[in-house]
């Protein structure tokens, strides 16, 4: 039989390399997490990470870092985008580049910057991590929080917003009531750049907090590290599953929110 | 008044606060204090210092190689990827698509954790050998990049007027001529898309990088140490050479005046959307403006050129 050429068959090697190094790496992770260092199934790894007090402590500690660090991006970052997507400041788009600029610079450098500016003024990882890690990760995340708000801003319906003002709101009603509401969804894609990378963020506390804070990155890199695979494994398929469970809210969030508008109409 | 006067000071003090350590560490890269905040007179020394060091010569040439080889590759197979699976059945495409979000939305270390894991399996239970080498690396790469170009090229196949694609048949192109020159043309904006954020991926990565790589690319021995890796494990043994502040300068320029073409480009790609006229002293005035702005540009170039060629 002769070969014909269909436009599907392009899809073959990229098809095979997401099986490849996508599914098949997750397997491994799956079967390292519930054996022990011999190949032989167990709970080891289950138990000892919900029973061992310094992990939970560093779930915790993740948690308290994550929502403190979306809080602060979204408190810092939503007036930005507000004033931004509305005002003449920005007419050519030239200051939300700039907000997003540094993003393009290499990373570590841009943390190693921080430490050193940190440490010039006295606020060095040594002495105080916590502050330290907490500026290094705002200072990290506020672009990706400035961007999906910029972008919901700038769709905002304006008609409604006049309407409001003429069905008498002032100006705190108009903000509570109208624009609000109608800028849940940045806010939401927001969070979501923010929440789930700080938990997960490994060189920001590493460099920062000189290695004092571990956050769960931080844990299973140690895990690894430690040659400590099994425990590593889990650890990662709880993020993993984290990771999943936050995808299914936000996609629910963002379903309903569509349905809503279509029955609108 | 007031209000507007606020919320423009405050736009400008965040603004300032994000450039406060990239701007630190440029003022600092012309002198050669031992840390930030320490001036000792001024001085180009660290430029040439940069390029006399091997190490950091050799990290940025890895990354450099490392972000166009993998670049090239995961477009290639994003692209293709792309269009295939939008002409696979739905269900298919479902499924391709579920698992092509998985390396977006999941964590970095997980991924690259994952990875290690499998090619350690690989490589004791069927090479008998660590594999970990520029292959591995590469691969982590490309599996951090392709997810993002099937999501930027597919929008453009959506947008794609289906007709033209049998057009081109019915006027006697095979099905694979018809791609080249039909298909890939107006999906062109999309594949350079994200060729650019590949690049940009690969350059900003520590993770995949730190754990997946193996014997030095350019130096051939060691870990392959790219820009990213280097850095941190300098901050790891406390010794962060000084020329590292030199490398972000450029680095810092390199990036302003991307940024700046950019959007240059796409200022002009409005402006002939909106197909205003312009009077004669407005032309004029547009091209003062241009030109400045491409001599200033020009000028950050020859300054960088000049300052590391005498102290070289």
């Amino acid at each position: 039989m002769k070969f014909r050429f269909q436009r599907k068959y392009l899809a073959i090697p990229f098809f095979l390399f997401l099986i490849l190094f996508v599914i098949l790496p997750i397997l491994f992770i799956i079967f390292y997490a519930f054996t022990d260092s011999n190949g032989f199934f167990t709970f080891d790894a289950v138990v000892d990470f919900f029973t061992s007090p310094n992990k939970l402590n560093v779930l915790e500690l993740s948690l308290m870092f994550s929502i403190l660090n979306t809080v602060i991006c979204l408190l810092i970052g939503y007036p930005i985008a507000y004033i931004l997507s509305n005002a003449k400041l920005n007419s050519n788009g030239v200051i939300v580049m700039l907000f997003v600029m540094p993003m393009w610079i290499n990373f570590v450098l841009r943390t190693w910057a921080t430490r050193d500016v940190l440490s010039w003024i006295g606020l060095d990882g040594g002495s105080h991590p916590y502050e330290a890690t907490m500026i290094g990760l705002v200072y990290n995340y506020l672009p990706f929080v400035i961007l999906p708000l910029y972008n919901v801003m700038l769709k905002l319906d304006k008609s409604q917003i006049e309407a409001a003002m003429d069905l008498g709101c002032n100006r705190v009603q108009v903000f509570v009531k109208s624009i609000i509401p109608q800028s849940i969804p940045g806010v939401v894609s927001a969070a979501m750049m923010v929440f789930m990378p700080t938990m997960s963020s490994y060189v920001i506390s590493d460099v920062l907090s000189e290695g004092q804070i571990v956050l769960f990155g931080n844990l299973i890199y140690l895990n690894f590290a430690s040659s400590q695979w099994n425990y590593g494994s889990f650890i990662s398929l709880f993020m993993l599953a984290l990771v999943g469970i936050s995808m299914l809210i936000t996609r629910n969030f963002t379903e309903k929110d569509a349905s809503k508008e279509s029955s609108r109409w | 008044m007031v209000k507007k006067v606020l919320a423009k000071s405050y736009v400008y003090l965040m603004l300032f606060l994000m450039y406060v350590p990239i701007l630190v560490l440029v003022v600092f890269s012309f002198t050669d204090g031992e840390s930030v905040g320490i001036w000792n007179g001024f001085t180009f020394d660290l430029y040439g210092r940069l390029f006399r060091n091997e190490e950091i010569m050799i990290a940025v040439g890895n990354t450099v190689i490392i972000a166009l080889i993998s670049s090239v590759c995961s477009t290639i197979i994003g692209t293709l990827g792309a269009i295939g699976v939008y002409y696979s059945k739905r269900r298919t495409r479902a499924i391709i698509e579920n698992i092509n979000q998985i390396p977006v939305v999941n964590a970095e270390i997980v991924l690259a954790l994952s990875l290690t894991f499998m090619f350690v399996f690989i490589g004791t239970y069927i090479f008998h050998e660590n594999i970990f080498s520029f292959w591995t690396l590469l691969f982590g790469h490309m599996i951090l990049e392709v997810p993002f170009v099937y999501l930027n090229v597919k929008p453009k196949l959506q947008q794609m007027d289906p007709a033209l694609y049998e057009a081109a048949l019915d006027l006697g192109c095979s099905p694979r001529q018809a791609l080249y020159k039909v298909t890939i043309p107006q999906i062109a904006p999309g594949v350079l898309s994200g060729f650019m954020l590949s690049i940009t991926l690969s350059l900003d990565d520590f993770i995949v990088t730190a754990f997946t790589s193996g014997p030095g690319l350019l130096s051939g021995a060691g870990k392959i140490e790219t820009i990213s890796t280097f850095i941190q494990s300098s901050i790891k043994k406390k010794i962060v050479p000084i020329e590292v502040r030199a490398l972000t300068t450029i680095i810092v320029a390199l990036v302003l005046i991307a940024t700046v073409l950019l959007v240059m480009y796409q200022n002009h790609l409005k402006f002939k959307a909106s197909a205003r006229i312009l009077t004669q002293k407005q032309i004029v005035a547009r091209r003062i403006k241009n030109s400045v702005i491409y001599g200033i540009l020009a000028a950050i170039v020859i300054f960088f050129v000049v300052i590391i060629c005498i102290n070289l």
